[in-house]
């Protein structure tokens, strides 16, 4: 049983990526992007079935990183500056979230 | 040639995003899980982000991303500690096959 859930993850993942490769006639960059999407489908899908809130945190932090990623690649395929403005701010937002939720999961008050 | 190895930075970050995020849902635990997908930050996006600064050189987006690279390998293991020394504080219990737990056996001598 175990193995067939592996083998159906595996064929789902490998199926989608060889679509998006080898069938769909888009540029080279929105293929990249779409590769990124799948990224953040994987994330969001561990923030909806994590078992306990640590998980969810988690999976919200990579969430963010993966924001700056696109950030960048938008910058790179529209040529334009103020996208990286958004990833600086992304940054920060992020880094100050994830103490934040680190606090909250660990039971203190923000001032402690 | 500048774009093609910006090309090339690009797809190496966007591989190992990627990479993360299966192990982010593959692992079977919180701590394996963490351990899987903060690797995404320092090779993924910074890679992404490297790619932007070699394809616009040191213009006003090179240098913001030069800047976002620098913060994020400065802020990104001090979140990713914090959320993990929270997690085993809020009494979330390792994997069943892990082998050892340090912290937790030098948790008396530190308190």
């Amino acid at each position: 049983m175990r193995f067939v859930r592996w083998l159906l993850g595996f064929v789902f993942l490998a199926g989608i990526i060889i679509i998006i490769f080898a069938y769909l006639r888009i540029e080279p960059q929105a293929k990249l992007m779409l590769y990124l999407l799948i990224s953040f489908l994987l994330s969001l899908f561990r923030v909806l079935k994590g078992p306990t809130p640590a998980d969810r945190a988690i999976a919200t932090d990579i969430f963010g990183i993966l924001v700056i990623g696109f950030c960048g690649i938008l910058a790179v395929y529209t040529g334009r500056d103020w996208y990286m403005d958004i990833a600086i701010a992304w940054a920060l937002q992020s880094f100050i979230g994830a103490l934040a939720l680190a606090k909250f999961i660990e039971g203190k008050s923000f001032d402690e | 040639m500048n774009e093609i190895i910006a090309l090339i930075f690009i797809v190496v970050g966007i591989t190992f995003d990627m990479f993360g995020c299966i192990g982010l849902v593959r692992m079977p635990d919180i701590y394996n899980r963490l351990q899987a997908s903060t690797k995404c930050v320092t090779l993924g996006t910074c890679g992404i982000l490297f790619g932007v600064l070699i394809k616009f050189g040191f213009t006003a987006a090179g240098v913001k991303a030069f800047i976002c690279i620098i913060f994020l390998l400065l802020t990104a293991p001090v979140s990713a500690h914090a959320l993990a020394r929270a997690t085993h504080r809020s009494g979330v219990k390792l994997w069943g096959k892990s082998v050892c737990d340090k912290y937790e056996e030098d948790k008396d001598a530190l308190s």
